[in-house]
C-alpha cells in the first residue's frame, strides 16, 4: 500500500491512477497518524515553495514527517515541488526546507538561460549518473514531463541521481538512502512514468 | 535534450467531438472518450479539450466528462470552456487536470486569472487569445463566447494576463482554425517578442512543415485540431499523431 500526502498542495488524482494503472493501491494520508502508519510515501505537490512547507507545518505533519524519513526510513518519493521541499531551501520562498537531503533550490541563471523561457515545461531526458531502483540505467529509452521556475543543486554530490539540461544542468533526481526525489511529473509521463511507479512499488528500499 | 511540445486541441460540444471552420460549422467527428484514449496510446505530448458552448450557454463545465477525460490521460491535460470562478476551476483540478484554459472570463474578470494563479501555481493557468482580423484587416482580439472583436488590444491584453500570473498564453488565428493553411505567423512572433512566458500557437496547422514555422517564430508549443483528427483532401476522420523520433528531429530545442 502506498500513501499519498494530501497536503492541499498538489493534485493527487494523477498519481492514485497512475498506480492503480501499474497494479498498485494507493491510499491518501493527511493526519500525523496515517504518516506514522505508513509503509510507503510519495509527496507531490504543485505551487509555491512557502505555500507548501505552509501547509505541512499548518497540519502539524513535520514530526511526522521527520520520523518516518529519519528514524523508520520507510521509502518516500517526492515529485516536483515534493523533491524541492526535501531540500534545505528555495530561492523562491522564507520557510525553510524539511532539510532531508543536503541540497538547495535556485533560480535558473540568467546567464544560462539566454532566450529560453521560464518555467522550463515539456518532456526532457535525464542523464542517469548512478544505477538505482527506480531509474535504472538498462532502461534507455526515456523521457519525462517537466513544468518548473526553480531547480535543484546538490551539495553532495553523492546523492545525484540523474540530471537535465535546460540552459545548464540541474538535479531532475536525487536519492539518499531511503528517501528519492525526481523533479519531473511520472505521473504525466506516460509508460516512461508508469514504469518508475512500477519500480517504486517493487523496491524494498527505495 | 527538451523538445517543442506538440498538442491536440479537441473541441466538444454536447459531449461529442466537433471540428471547426473558422469557429463555425462544427463537424462531429467522434466520440471524445475514444479519442483521448487513441491520442494517449499514440503518446502524445500534452492534450488540450475545449468545450467551446459551455461559455457561449453560460453553463457549467461538465464534471464528469472532464473525470472520464482525466482518467484516461498519463499526460497532461488542459481543460477549457465555462470556468468563470476558482471554485469551478479547483474543482477541475481535483479531477486530475493539470491546466486550465480560460478566455471569456478572464476577459471580463482579470483578477480569476490572479485567483487561480496564487492557489494552484502559474504553471495551471493558461489564457487563451483568440485573433480575428476585421475589415481593415487589423487584428484584434476576439471573444468567442458572443462572436465579438473587442476594443481591447490584443497584445496588450496578452501581456495584462501575463502580469496577473497566466503561466502560459495560447494564441489562436480565428480566420485560420480549421483551413490547414499554416499558422499565422505574424501573430506569434509578435506575441512571444511581447511575453516572456511559453506560447503555444494554434489555428491553421496542417502539415509537419506549419509546425516547424511556429516554432521558428517563437511558439514553446504547437496545437492543432484537423492536422490529428482529419486525414486526405476530403477530411476523412483519422485521428492520427507524428511518431515521436519524427517531432524530435524537427522540433529539437535550441537548447545550449
Amino acid at each position: 500500500m502506498i500513501s499519498i500526502l494530501d497536503y492541499g498542495a498538489g493534485n493527487t488524482n494523477s498519481v492514485v491512477r497512475m498506480i492503480e494503472k501499474v497494479g498498485g493501491k494507493s491510499q491518501r494520508v493527511s493526519t500525523p497518524g496515517e504518516i506514522l502508519n505508513a509503509e510507503k510515501l510519495i509527496i507531490p505537490g504543485v505551487g509555491a515553495y512557502d505555500h507548501g512547507m505552509g501547509q505541512l507545518h499548518e497540519n502539524g505533519l513535520i514530526d511526522a514527517l521527520n520520523i518516518v524519513a529519519l528514524e523508520k526510513k520507510i521509502p518516500i518519493l517526492g515529485i516536483c515541488l515534493g523533491m524541492q521541499l526535501m531540500c534545505n531551501r528555495s530561492d523562491e520562498g522564507s520557510l525553510p526546507g524539511l532539510g532531508w537531503i543536503d541540497a538547495d533550490v535556485l533560480r535558473f541563471s540568467p546567464d544560462h538561460l539566454a532566450n529560453l523561457r521560464v518555467p522550463h515545461m515539456g518532456w526532457n531526458t535525464l542523464n542517469i549518473s548512478k544505477e538505482n531502483a527506480l531509474l535504472p540505467l538498462s532502461e534507455t529509452e526515456r523521457r519525462f514531463y517537466f513544468v518548473h521556475s526553480y531547480r535543484v543543486t546538490c551539495n553532495d554530490a553523492s546523492d545525484v541521481v540523474a540530471s537535465t539540461h535546460y540552459g545548464e544542468d540541474f538535479v531532475s533526481a536525487f536519492q539518499r538512502n531511503n528517501l528519492v526525489g525526481v523533479q519531473f511529473h511520472p505521473e504525466k509521463s506516460h509508460r516512461f512514468g508508469m514504469s518508475l511507479f512500477r519500480n517504486f512499488l517493487e523496491a524494498n528500499c527505495a | 535534450m527538451l523538445k517543442h511540445r506538440v498538442i491536440p486541441a479537441l473541441l466538444l460540444q454536447d459531449r461529442g467531438l466537433v471540428k471547426t471552420r473558422k469557429f463555425k460549422d462544427g463537424k462531429y467527428v467522434g466520440d471524445p472518450l475514444n479519442a483521448i484514449r487513441i491520442f494517449n496510446d499514440k503518446e502524445v505530448d500534452e492534450l488540450m479539450v475545449l468545450d467551446i458552448v459551455a461559455s457561449k450557454r453560460g453553463q457549467e463545465p461538465d464534471y464528469s466528462i472532464i473525470e472520464q477525460f482525466a482518467g484516461e490521460c498519463f499526460m497532461p491535460l488542459c481543460y477549457g470552456g465555462g470556468v468563470r470562478t476558482l471554485d469551478q476551476a479547483a474543482r477541475i483540478f481535483d479531477l486530475g487536470v493539470e491546466k486550465i484554459s480560460i478566455q471569456s472570463a478572464a476577459i471580463s474578470n482579470i483578477k480569476l486569472i490572479s485567483d487561480i494563479a496564487n492557489r494552484f501555481g502559474s504553471q495551471s493557468v493558461v489564457v487563451s487569445i483568440d485573433v480575428k482580423y476585421n475589415w481593415l484587416k487589423q487584428p484584434r482580439l476576439y471573444q468567442s463566447s458572443n462572436r465579438k472583436l473587442l476594443k481591447q488590444d490584443w497584445l496588450e491584453f496578452s501581456q495584462s494576463a501575463v502580469n496577473a500570473g497566466a503561466g502560459e498564453l495560447v494564441i489562436n488565428a480565428v480566420d485560420r482554425d480549421g483551413e490547414m493553411c499554416g499558422y499565422d505567423i505574424e501573430l506569434i512572433t509578435k506575441i512571444t517578442r511581447s511575453v516572456s512566458v511559453p506560447v503555444i500557437a494554434l489555428g491553421g496547422a496542417g502539415n509537419l512543415g506549419d509546425l516547424k514555422k511556429a516554432v521558428h517564430a517563437g511558439a514553446s508549443a504547437v496545437a492543432a485540431g484537423s492536422m490529428f483528427v482529419y486525414q486526405g483532401p476530403h477530411r476523412a476522420v483519422l485521428i492520427t499523431y507524428p511518431p515521436y523520433s519524427e517531432l524530435e528531429n524537427l522540433l529539437e530545442f535550441d537548447n545550449e
